[in-house]
């Protein structure tokens, strides 16, 4: 499943990397909790979440996360879409909730981190 | 210890309480990582573990010197800081114990995972902490480890 495809499904709006929609996530994670993206994300997975500061850029950034999804209408601040730029990490935002957002890219097939 | 020699040396400063700059050091050496040539998966764990100790150092201490050598095989990093230090060790690396407090935990930081992120992405880690003046944190990544 590709970036632009979790875009359909989450009916989600790209904030910043557009031209990396064709990135393919192999696993995701979702979580307020940046120790506990640090500690369990595999690379190359994308990361969900309602924090919305600039360290959940840095964290993309040292855990090689190729996307970040923010839920239920979070929006980062401008700080941190501008460090997501810099650093080629592109930015969705979705109105759906935690919950349902992970559920329908689940239930089309994309994998927990725990699962690889 | 190794008498190999040390391709490049970075030392940064870190400000307690700055998390506009808070990463800067930690992203500026995965920059340096891949343009050595590391493997990816080496300069991740090297970065996590990074990051981890130099967000400690924003969110629990005063101010820091962060401190890179790299060598050939291998990347040795001490994180010095002026600090309230840490009382009980032990306790500190439980995973789940924070100290810190709620405005930190609306950022998503204080899960108590950091130290043990950081034992568990390094080959070798070692804490001289005293309380009322500071911590040392220091940490090797040998690039023929199996992890
Ligand atoms: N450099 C430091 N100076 C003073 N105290 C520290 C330092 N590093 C860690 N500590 C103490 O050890 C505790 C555990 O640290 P650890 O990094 O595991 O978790 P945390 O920083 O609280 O949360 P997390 O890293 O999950 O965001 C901290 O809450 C703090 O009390
Ligand atoms: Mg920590």
């Amino acid at each position: 499943m590709t970036l632009r495809e979790i875009k359909e499904i989450l009916q989600a709006e790209v904030l910043t990397g557009e031209e990396f929609l064709d990135r393919e996530p192999s696993s995701a994670c979702g979580s307020d909790l940046l120790s506990d993206v640090l500690a369990f994300t595999k690379e190359n997975s994308v990361l969900l979440t309602g924090l919305t500061n600039s360290q959940v850029i840095r964290t993309a950034e040292m855990s090689d996360i190729i996307g970040v999804i923010f839920v239920r209408g979070k929006r980062p601040d401008n700080y941190a879409i501008e460090l997501a730029t810099i650093k080629k990490i592109p930015l969705l935002a979705t109105r759906l909730p935690m919950y349902e957002s992970c559920g329908r890219l689940y239930l089309r097939g994309l994998r927990g981190c725990s699962e690889l | 210890m190794n008498e190999d020699k040390v391709l490049m040396e970075i030392e940064r400063k870190i400000m307690g309480g700055d998390f506009q700059s808070a990463g800067d050091v930690s992203s500026e050496l995965k920059k340096v990582l891949q343009q050595v040539g590391f493997p990816p998966s080496f300069n991740r764990r090297v970065v996590i573990a990074a990051y981890e100790a130099e967000m400690n150092v924003v969110i629990h201490a005063y101010r820091g010197v962060f401190t890179t050598k790299i060598y050939e095989d291998r990347v040795h990093i001490e994180v010095n800081d002026q600090g309230p230090g840490i009382p009980d060790l032990e306790l500190a690396f439980q995973e789940g114990y924070s100290t810190a407090p709620p405005h930190i935990r609306e950022m998503g930081f204080g899960a108590g995972y950091g130290l043990s992120n950081m034992r568990r992405c390094s080959d070798k880690l070692e804490i001289d902490t005293r309380v009322g003046e500071g911590t040392k944190v220091i940490m090797d990544f040998f690039l023929n480890s199996d992890k």
